[in-house]
């Protein structure tokens, strides 16, 4: 009897580690197969909210050039201060205008992208806007890692942002 | 032995509870009526969300660049068909930055309820949309009842609309 009910108890842990694994890796997967995805990006190529945050600041040495590359209705909303609007990595007229907007820039500028339209291996814009720039030979582009999205982890954790376009 | 076994049990159910609640992200918004606000929908139509009153209102904060939005929109069509006598009406806030591609994709996917644009002032008035998918379940006396943020499981979603649809 004893037995039996250690048995259905290990089934039913069993059964559940596999339930909470399936959509973990099919994440995962789904991240590593496309090639334009945010995945896509190098780990050297990403930083962090507060890190961006400290590069901003009013003494900071050499500001980098912040980039938003996703919808402009969500950047009318809410952006990082000084950003500038590029267009959404994910269409061809997006790509077109962050090249017009780099196009007389030294290669070794440094610049910061960041959309956090959606969970970050769904973004569909980063990872085109990333690998556009590197292609075109650009030296010191960072991505900006947004876990869930900007409103959450950029605004939610308290960093400045302001509204316009 | 045994105790200890249950105690695991309980624990791991707690947890995966917790997991689950986390989805339901909490709002400013929650519990108060819904910001009211008028629009024409992708086919000229007069939405008024506060005209929707006495039905329970499902609205979708959406894009077609959303990846997470493809995977509700035909699960919200199938919910729209049968739920809609129950009282169910499923409104669509695009923000794309226009409509092309959201007439586009509406069509193709044979969208059965309104879809109107959104922008920089109806995400304000919702807290700022920073982030997609967002859904809103409205009752029928027009409170805000939930907020599902990212990537929602659709079947507790499912679940919230067929207990505000029995007024609970």
């Amino acid at each position: 009897m004893q037995g039996k009910q250690i048995v259905r108890f290990i089934a039913f842990v069993a059964v559940a580690a596999v339930l909470y694994a399936i959509p973990q890796a099919r994440a995962q997967f789904s991240g590593a197969a496309n090639s334009a995805s945010a995945s896509s990006i190098p780990a050297s190529a990403l930083i962090q909210p507060d890190a961006l945050n400290g590069l901003l600041k009013p003494d900071a040495k050499e500001k980098p050039l912040v980039l938003q590359v996703g919808s402009h209705v969500m950047f009318d909303q809410a952006h990082i201060p000084g950003a500038q609007y590029a267009g959404p990595g994910s269409t061809a007229a997006g790509i077109q205008s962050l090249e017009s907007l780099v196009a007389s820039l030294p290669k070794d500028k440094s610049m910061v992208l960041y959309c956090g339209c959606c969970p970050w291996n769904r973004c569909p814009n980063v990872g085109p806007a990333y690998r556009r720039l590197h292609d075109l030979g650009f030296t010191k582009v960072k991505v900006l890692y947004l876990a869930n999205n900007f409103g959450d982890d950029w605004l939610g954790k308290g960093f400045p942002a302001v509204k316009g376009k | 032995m045994f105790r200890c076994i249950g105690a695991m049990a309980l624990l791991a159910i707690a947890l995966s509870a917790a997991t689950l609640q986390a989805a339901a992200a909490t709002d400013p918004l929650l519990h108060k009526p819904a910001p009211s606000f008028v629009r024409n929908d992708l086919n000229h139509q007069r939405v008024d969300l506060a005209a929707y009153r006495g039905r329970v209102v499902l609205l979708s904060f959406w894009a077609t660049w959303c990846a997470p939005c493809q995977i509700e929109m035909p699960r919200f069509v199938a919910w729209q068909s049968r739920y809609g006598s129950d009282g169910l009406q499923i409104v669509g806030v695009s923000m794309d930055d226009d409509d092309a591609p959201v007439i586009a994709l509406t069509r193709k996917r044979k969208v059965n309820y309104p879809i109107v644009m959104g922008d920089e002032e109806l995400g304000t008035l919702y807290g700022g949309i920073l982030g997609l998918p967002v859904t809103y379940l409205i009752d029928r006396n027009g409170t805000i009842i939930a907020k599902f943020k990212g990537e929602t499981s659709l079947s507790d979603l499912e679940t919230a609309i067929q207990k505000a649809l029995r007024g609970r």
